[in-house]
This record gives C-alpha cells, sequence and structure tokens, in this order.
C-alpha cells in the first residue's frame, strides 16, 4: 500500500517566529530530553549508574522513563551494536518524534571498539543513524556521559531548526526502511540432499 | 458570586490552556512523517498481523481461578476492617458467607474438572 506522506517541515509559523520564542524553545528542548535507552552492553551497565542518585543526570534535565520511542527526545546507544541489532536500531531511531538526538555511548557504539574486526559487529552507530554526541571510552565512566549530555544541551541551545534543514537532514533517507540496514547473506547456506525435498535445490 | 461561577471558570481557563498548547504546538512544532515512523511500535520488529488475537479458550480457566482466589481476596481485606463493627460486623459477616459460598462452588468445580492437581 503506498502512503503520500507530506514533506518534513516545522510549522508555519516558525520560520518567522521572533528570536524570543526560539530562544524560549530550544530552552524547553535543552532541559526535558526524555531519553531512551538502547542499552546493548556493559555501557549500559554506566549509563544506568548515570541515572541513578550518586551521579544523577535528572538534575541536567535528563529524564529516563521514556515508555518508548514515541515519547523519547534523545537516544543513548550504549553498548555493541550487532549487524543483527541495526534494523531495530534504525527502526526505532525512525519513530522518534522531531527533533531528536543521538549520543554514542563508549568505543563500541562509537567504531565498534574492541569488536572493530568482528563479523557480525556494526562498526559504529553513526552507519545508521545521525550521532550528535561521541562519548568516548570502553566503557565510559558516567561522569562522561554527564559531559556528552552537556555538549549536547549547548548544541541544541545554538541550533535554529527550520524547514531547510529539516528536509536536509532526511534528504535522500525519507523512503528508506529498517529492512535497507540489513546486510544480505554474504554466502548462501548450504543445502544437504535430504532437505532439499526437490524445489530448493 | 454563584459557586458554579467559579466553577465555570476554571473549566474555561483549562479549555482555553488545551486549545493554546495545541495551537502554539501546530504552529511551531517540526513534522517529518515516514512510512517508518507511522508504523506500529512493535520493540523495533516489524508488526505482524492486526490488532486483534485470538487467545486459546482454554485459557478461561485460569481466568476462573483468578477470580475466584484475587477477587476473593480484594473483597476480604477491607471487610476485616469493619467486621468488629456493631451495626455492619453481623450483617456483612452473612453477606461475605454467601459471597465466599458462591465462590467456593466455583472452586469445587474448578476441582472436579481436575485444573488443581499439579502438573
Amino acid at each position: 500500500m503506498r502512503v503520500e506522506l507530506p514533506m518534513p517541515r516545522v510549522g508555519p509559523v516558525n520560520d518567522d517566529a521572533p528570536r524570543p520564542i526560539k530562544v524560549v524553545l530550544n530552552w524547553g528542548r535543552r532541559y526535558s530530553l526524555w531519553v531512551f535507552n538502547f542499552g546493548l552492553a556493559c555501557c549500559a551497565i554506566e549509563f544506568i549508574a548515570a541515572s541513578m542518585a550518586r551521579h544523577d543526570f535528572i538534575r541536567l534535565g535528563v529524564i529516563p522513563f521514556a515508555p518508548g520511542p514515541r515519547q523519547a527526545d534523545l537516544m543513548v546507544v550504549s553498548g555493541t551494536v550487532s549487524d543483527k541489532m541495526a534494523p531495530a536500531i534504525r527502526r526505532l531511531y525512525d519513530q522518534m518524534p522531531e527533533p531528536k538526538y543521538v549520543i554514542s555511548f563508549g568505543s563500541c557504539a562509537n567504531s565498534g571498539g574492541p569488536y572493530w574486526d568482528s563479523y557480525c559487529v556494526t562498526k559504529g552507530v553513526d552507519q545508521l543513524i545521525p550521532v550528535d554526541v561521541y562519548v568516548p571510552g570502553c566503557p565510559p565512566r558516567p561522569e562522561a556521559l554527564l559531559q556528552g549530555i552537556i555538549r549536547l544541551q549547548e548544541k541544541i541551545a545554538s541550533e535554529t531548526l527550520s524547514t531547510k534543514s529539516i528536509r536536509a537532514k532526511y534528504a535522500g533517507s525519507r523512503r528508506a526502511a529498517a529492512g535497507e540496514v540489513t546486510r544480505p547473506l554474504l554466502v548462501k547456506p548450504e543445502v544437504t540432499g535430504r532437505e532439499t525435498g526437490g524445489e530448493l535445490s | 458570586m454563584s459557586p458554579y461561577l467559579t466553577v465555570g471558570g476554571v473549566v474555561l481557563a483549562g479549555a482555553l490552556l488545551f486549545v493554546a498548547a495545541m495551537a502554539v504546538r501546530l504552529v511551531l512544532a517540526p513534522r517529518a512523517p515516514t512510512a517508518a515512523k507511522l508504523s506500529t511500535y512493535e520493540c523495533g520488529v516489524d508488526p505482524v498481523g492486526e490488532g486483534w488475537a485470538q487467545t486459546n479458550v482454554r485459557y478461561f480457566l485460569y481466568a476462573f481461578l483468578y477470580v475466584v482466589f484475587a477477587v476473593d481476596a480484594v473483597y476480604l481485606f477491607p471487610w476485616a476492617t469493619v467486621i468488629r463493627s456493631t451495626d455492619l460486623g453481623v450483617a456483612s459477616l452473612a453477606e461475605m458467607g454467601i459471597f465466599i459460598a458462591v465462590l467456593l462452588v466455583g472452586l469445587a468445580h474448578a476441582a472436579r474438572r481436575g485444573l488443581l492437581r499439579w502438573v
């Protein structure tokens, strides 16, 4: 079924809105980042530690209780992204509402990390989705995530959303589905004589 | 001033607040729908089937036992707080006796169908 979708755009008044309104909008986006934790490996433990009482990133306005991607503003990918998990990450990122931000947390999510030569590890989550802030470390300490969040908040404070920028972001990839980031089989599975049954061979 | 005027004012203020928030969202918020975004949220995988699904009818027995035990407990706990009172005590004792007797019939039925056997 083909569905006609409208072009991406900001609200009709946004482009001509006076500067104070944009400042207020950015201020609101900056300090209520509902975060969607994509915990995939040990880095997720550091993320959880950052959300707990000692490091407490809720004081920065990061709220770790998003029930799903549709209620989230920020996705923190913490851990090893495998090629099998890649379509799910892409799909969940696609289902987040605009404006959305991504923090890549830890070496694995940044570049594949210690698994840089693995057959099944995605070499960085930025191959799937646009990343705003990279937090280095293996795993990074919770303080590193706090620094990353502050960096992201600086970025949000200085950004200006416009129809032009949002269309540039979606250019070429609007129709991409999760299946398009699934790698095809490298080798066709061998079919033994007993299982063929006449039609597979 | 009539108290209804106050209630009306609160309702009006609430409605105005809602309309204002939705209008501001409409004129300011960015929007970028894609096919993937509009698809059903299924924890990142493709949705399969439709919203309606069938449950096997034999699971009604678990619902049945749940009603017998859980609903029973829900009514027993508040009853325990009034059983000593002079005006409610005797009447509530009789009523709870009837209630539990009805549930016991259900339990006996479940036992007769072999539901209480271990494996």
